[in-house]
């Protein structure tokens, strides 16, 4: 015995280092493994086979396996920020102070209270949930929901934020190799030699396979293989590297564990490659399949090849007396293995007729009782095996011989591992000679090309020994069994376990399919059969090979699940790569950002972009501020950062018959120097953005966009102009960020202005309303717009966006004595709608058209097309019933909620009220000292004076009356200063 | 996800640079077409279970709009081309036509010449 | 603590100077005025201190010293005064790093879907990087990546997270 454990054998281990031993904690306890050992392994050397308990009935489980497909050994990993639930103690490699803890056990892993399901599993059968909280219909929500909610799930989200860094990365390569085993090891090599970039991606921290340990002389040519492709530059290999999913096109993601559980490492935990493989070979190999018979669910009820893993690769034994239990020759390699680790193998049950192959013989040689035409009857033992019971396979289970023993070995023969393959569509063949399902050679999933993407080797092909590259002689045929014995009674099928995480059991497929459930999709699902985080890698085939004995069908005539990626789970963490934190978008800032920043701005995202809301002052409420901002402006001056807004020049002899089919109005008609105001459609009429066009030149003119339209908008010029009249003569440009935009707004603008000095003629007769002119202004070169979207005096200043912030300066420092506020959105939004003036968003939802807002006097007359045109002139869209823009004035000086609606007479079929209208903006208006709305509303322009009611839950109805939408200087003479 | 190749830049370019467009070679109806006609043009989509054309841009590159045409239960790409054309090339059909030999276009001939033609005159 | 993969440095000095127009009519005319030859599709052409780089069909993009703009401005404007054309300044319109080191492209990797090791020496790369838009072309000891100036930041942050210490894309 070592300190690593009492199952640690003297000898052994080709994984393990013994000259390091990691200490680690299960359960609140403190234990000691070494360097190479898994989770499972370290915790089998010191005896601890029970690892967690079963979903449903919490029945004790230990491991099944040595891999990826492990459905019982999950385990919490870690603590605070870093833990994860559901961590496959076979597939974690053992790090020095790991901290684990058992899971879906209560209060603790030996004690579950939960495990009383288990005594009452005849009352949990399949579609237990379906048919339970079925009836009555209102306890769903009340009643069912907290139950199912509280027992569902598996292991506990963690709660903190996950401290690792993960990252992702893009690989172009000609082949890829998903397996590093001897198949894929000699794949990878041939490609490699046919000049080809190749990666090799193998999910254990070791190459080989089952080769070293399966055999003769098997590291041997593994090690040779891997001295070769070492020695070549195009062949890249990676170890810890899990191909999780094939998609489409060839794109292959694989995770690369850089630094799992390790997070003193001051690297990544996980980088998640996004590959674009020109093919893809999978040499993913085969697993175990499980074999059911009563008891296999026992804490020390193993696979075969696992056991021989658990002695081979990490000198530990599962236990000290194995019985191997069979349907092939391999599991006899199993009791070779444990014979010569000086371990006592008592019987070899094995359910052939006849066992005789030169495996069988060699163990018989070593003075093994092997019993043919056997099986097991049941195991003695609760939380791990204590005696086997043993009887004929044809029989229904009468014992013959009951052996002492605490370990069982079994082996249901294999399957190959078709994920890749099958997840974007490769085909599969049911062989009756080997007892699986494996790839059609003939039915591969295709690329872009029409051709294969992806094939198959090795074991994952079906060719389960690889004889070619490993030597290995012929082995005699292996016998499907799929319930043991042959003939078991209904009561031992209540014991076998298909799906072990669920708590599947064979008695449960049965039901599903005397209950009708013929589909194997519609049986999964109503089971749970596959469904658990294992994705029913052990389970799947036995559990459909029951359905087709169950409805009295080939297997193939059931066929398969759906193969679905990833293979094995995914953390979040890795599939969000680098987009968290300050990176976890792009936030697009302006060149005065820093300037808001440092002036205690509140910013609100718009798009990706981040604008000022208002700059509370300390002690101000943001409602104050925004109040305080309007009132600056209406009073004197303000200055809004507009730089977001979208700029789009137009330019060529086109160009004014493309933006008359852009606009509902008429731009070609504007002249040079002047502004005018339009509305963009799209082809189903409704509004799309609107905003303000400027004509530069003869053919050029810039398009000012809201500020989350520009790109929409640009994209929009350019389908039409690439796509519909591609022999129009315009070139378009988004240039929205070269330009740093200023809005210097109220009453004393102009003076603010003039003092930055400068060559532009500010004056009302040379720059009238709807005027713009260039030149400098403080020296910067500029352009300048006469337009106002406040209703007051308002001039919109563009300068280079390098000079932005020099600009917004200027203009602060020389508009001290006036007062000059920055303002931000919200100020904004209340002074546009005391205008009554719309915002694209709010008074537009897709769904609007400028005539419901009583903006005809923006659409031409004149003109015989523009886009959303005919759409406007559908019924549906000249229907004077359609609600129209109006003011709403609250009765009660409450503010009106956002989007209410306002209830007209009668309900509709759902028993609902009928509507007549909804508030689309709605403020407190500091310079009228009221609330203000806007709203949508049947017949609103013809309803002045009318009061609409707006019920809202839980409060007294709100009530408004129906006004012109312009509260504020109607007559529009504060704009001219 | 799709690996698309910009006849523009020759660039293969994958899904997440570019920008899907729907159906391509609808003929656009405006104002006089009758409810029908726009109907069909707005909203009547053929979304076939195989060969199918349409329009995707190069939005993370060179901007341009294409077309593409390829099968959209295997995702066998025949080819991309470009989007100054109302019907697809002859090369297109062509490379439709060597792996669906049963594959008929469902436009006329005579209106496929009035291609690309009168962009390059 | 190991060194970054790669250097990133904002570059602050670069005019740009975007032109629109039917390069097969107007592409020599457009050389003669910059004084750079005419890329090839997909390519940039450079005489040193200026670059001409093929950005679409019908656009290119020259990058100059930013003293220089004004003049290049005014001489493709000149230049291309019959053509239908459009020559904007765009210089502040966008932000340029500088990606220098041996692992320049390791860190160009993790953020962009381009293959960007079989870009040829002088080829410009439109793609983007992480969730921006982005061009990509070599300079000696690693890569320029142009973007835009609204994203500086966030460019900055991709780039030197991607290029953080020990996180070499070598297998392990
Ligand atoms: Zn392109």
């Amino acid at each position: 015995m070592t300190e690593t454990g009492p199952f640690r054998l003297p000898r052994g281990g080709r994984l393990i280092d013994r000259a390091y031993q990691l200490p680690f904690r299960f359960d609140g306890r403190q234990m000691r493994g070494l360097l190479g050992d898994t989770l499972a392994s370290a915790l089998l050397a010191n005896g601890q086979l029970m690892m967690g308990r079963s979903f449903k009935y919490h029945r004790p489980r230990g491991p099944i396996a040595s891999g990826a497909e492990e459905p019982n050994a999950l385990l919490g990993l870690g603590q605070g920020g870093r833990f994860e639930p559901n961590q496959r103690a076979t597939t974690t490699p053992l790090v020095g102070g790991m901290v684990t803890t058992p899971q879906n056990c209560w209060p603790s892993l030996n004690a579950d209270i939960g495990a009383v399901n288990n005594w009452l599993y005849r009352f949990f059968p399949a579609g237990f949930y379906y048919k339970t909280f079925m009836h009555p219909r209102p306890f769903w929500k009340h009643v069912f929901e907290p139950i199912i909610r509280r027992s569902a799930g598996l292991g506990k989200a963690p709660t903190e934020a996950d401290p690792d860094r993960y990252e992702q990365a893009y690989a172009h390569v000609d082949v890829v190799v998903v397996g590093g085993g001897i198949a894929g090891l000699t794949a990878a090599r041939d490609a490699a030699r046919d000049g080809k970039s190749v990666w090799l991606v193998e999910q254990t921290p070791h190459f080989g396979g089952r080769t070293p340990t399966d055999h003769a002389d098997g590291q041997a040519r593994v090690d040779a293989l891997l001295a070769e492709l070492r020695g070549m530059a195009n062949v890249t290999l990676r170890r810890s590297t899990q191909a999780t999913g094939l998609y489409d096109h060839g794109y292959l993601l694989v995770r690369e564990s850089l630094a799992d559980h390790d997070p003193n490492a001051g690297i990544p935990r996980q980088r998640l490659w996004r590959i674009r493989a020109g093919h893809v070979v999978v040499a993913s190999g085969a697993l175990e399949r499980p074999l059911s018979f009563a008891g296999n669910d026992v804490p020390g009820v193993i696979l075969a090849s696992a056991v021989r893993d658990y002695i081979d690769n990490y000198g530990v034994a599962p236990g000290r007396r194995i019985v191997i239990v069979t349907n092939n020759d391999d599991a006899y390699r199993t009791a070779l293995v444990a014979l010569d680790a000086g371990l006592e193998v008592p019987v070899v049950i094995d359910a052939r007729s006849a066992a005789g192959g030169a495996l069988p013989a060699a163990v018989r040689a070593r003075g093994v009782r092997v019993l043919t035409g056997s099986a097991i009857a049941g195991i003695k033992g609760g939380q791990a095996v204590e005696a086997v019971k043993i009887c004929a396979h044809s029989g229904s289970g009468q014992v013959t011989e009951t052996v002492d023993a605490d370990c069982v070995a079994m082996s249901g023969g294999w399957s190959p591992v078709v994920h890749l393959w099958s997840h974007c569509g490769g085909k599969l063949n049911w062989s009756d000679a080997q007892a699986m399902f494996a790839p059609d050679p003939n039915r591969p999933p295709t690329g872009a090309d029409g051709k294969a993407m992806a094939s198959c080797v090795g074991a994952a092909a079906g060719d389960l020994l690889v004889p070619a590259l490993t030597g290995a002689q012929a082995e005699s045929a292996t016998m499907p069994v799929w319930v043991m014995p042959a003939h078991a009674t209904r009561k031992m099928k209540f014991k076998m376990w298909l799906d072990f995480q669920n708590d599947v059991k064979v008695s449960d497929v049965e039901l599903a399919a005397q209950e009708g459930y013929h589909s194997v999709e519609h049986t999964k699902r109503y089971t749970t059969l596959g469904m658990a985080t294992d994705q029913g890698k052990v389970s799947n085939i036995n559990g459909l090979a029951v359905l087709s004995n169950a409805l009295n069908q080939p297997i193939p005539a059931t066929g398969t699940t759906t193969f679905r990626p990833p293979y094995t789970p995914l953390t979040l963490g890795t599939i969000a790569g680098e987009a968290r934190g300050e990176i976890f978008q792009p936030l697009r800032k302006t060149p005065m950002h820093g300037w808001h920043e440092s002036h205690g701005a509140f910013f609100e995202p718009v798009g990706h972009w981040r604008r000022p809301y208002c700059y509370p002052k300390a002690g101000e409420s943001h409602a104050d501020a925004v109040a305080r901002e309007i009132r600056a402006v209406r009073a004197s001056v303000g200055t809004l950062d507009a730089s977001t807004l979208g700029k789009i020049i137009v330019k060529g002899p086109d160009a004014g018959r493309f933006l008359d089919m852009m606009y509902t109005g008429m731009m070609s008609t504007l002249p040079v120097g002047k502004c005018r105001y339009g509305l963009i459609c799209n082809e189903n009429g409704f509004l799309s953005d609107d905003g303000v066009a400027a004509r530069l030149s003869e053919d050029t003119w810039l398009v000012h966009t809201t500020t989350g339209g520009a790109e929409r908008m640009h994209g929009h010029m350019e389908d039409w102009l690439q796509c519909e009249w591609w022999d129009w003569k315009v070139w378009t440009a988004n240039v929205t960020e070269q330009w740093a935009q200023v809005a210097v707004v109220g009453p004393k603008a102009r003076v603010l202005l003039e003092r930055l000095g400068g060559q532009i003629d500010l004056s009302p007769e040379a720059l009238p309303f709807m005027g713009w002119a260039e030149g400098e202004i403080a020296g910067i070169p500029a352009r300048v717009y006469r337009i106002s979207f406040s209703g007051e005096l308002s001039f919109e200043v563009a300068v280079p966006a390098n000079r932005g912030l020099e600009l917004w300066e200027k203009l602060h420092e020389a508009g001290r004595d006036l007062n000059v506020t920055p303002y931000g959105t919200e100020a904004m939004h209340v002074m546009r709608a005391e205008k009554g003036f719309i915002m694209i968003g709010d008074e537009t939802d897709g769904t609007v058209i400028p005539q419901d807002l009583g903006l005809n006097w923006a659409i031409s007359k004149k003109k015989t097309d523009y886009i959303g045109k005919r759409a406007q002139e559908r019924s549906h869209m000249t229907d004077p019933r359609r609600w129209k823009l109006v003011g709403l004035e609250s009765v009660d000086g409450r503010v009106l909620p956002d989007g209410v609606y306002a209830v007209a007479d009668g309900v509709n079929p759902n028993g609902q009220r009928n509507t007549q209208g909804r508030v689309t903006s709605t403020y407190m208006s500091p310079t009228l000292s009221k609330p203000i709305a806007m709203g949508l509303v049947l017949n609103g322009p013809e309803r002045m004076g009318e009061v609409l009611e707006f019920p809202v839950a839980g409060q007294e109805s709100y009530k408004a009356r129906i006004c012109d939408p312009v509260f504020y200087d109607k007559e529009g003479s504060r704009a001219n200063g | 996800m799709l690996t698309l190749t910009c006849p523009y830049c020759g660039i293969a370019a994958e899904e997440t640079e570019l920008q899907p467009g729907g159906e391509a070679h609808l003929k656009r109806f405006g104002p006089g077409s009758t409810d029908e006609e726009f109907e069909a043009y707005l909203f009547a989509r053929k979304n076939p279970k195989g060969v199918h054309f349409e329009r995707w841009r190069h939005a993370y590159g060179c901007g341009k709009w294409f077309m593409a045409a390829r099968d959209t239960a295997t995702l066998q790409v025949f080819g991309t081309y470009s989007a100054q054309t109302p019907h697809p090339t002859p090369e297109i059909v062509a490379a439709i036509r060597a792996h669906r030999p049963d594959w008929q276009p469902d436009w006329t001939e005579a209106t496929a010449d009035t291609s690309a033609e009168s962009l390059n005159a | 603590m190991a060194e970054a993969l790669a250097k990133i440095s904002q570059v602050q000095d670069w005019g740009m100077i975007q032109i629109r127009a039917d390069l097969a009519r107007a592409g020599d005319a457009i050389a003669a005025a910059v004084g750079v030859a005419l890329p090839e599709r997909g390519r940039i052409t450079s005489d040193g201190s200026r670059s001409l780089g093929w950005m679409s069909p019908d656009e290119l993009l020259l990058v100059l010293p930013r003293a220089e703009a004004a003049e290049a401005l005014a001489a493709l404007q000149d230049a291309l005064s019959t053509e239908h054309a459009l020559v904007l300044d765009v210089s502040d319109m966008r932000a340029v790093f500088r990606i220098q080191g041996a692992k320049a492209l390791d860190v160009l990797m993790k953020l962009c879907p381009a293959d960007l090791a079989a870009m040829p020496e002088d080829g410009l790369r439109r793609t983007r990087a992480a969730q921006v838009a982005c061009g990509i072309w070599r300079e000696p000891g690693g890569y320029v990546l142009i973007g835009f100036r609204s994203v500086a930041d966030y460019l900055r942050g991709i780039l030197t997270g991607a290029a953080a210490p020990g996180t070499q894309l070598d297998p392990r």
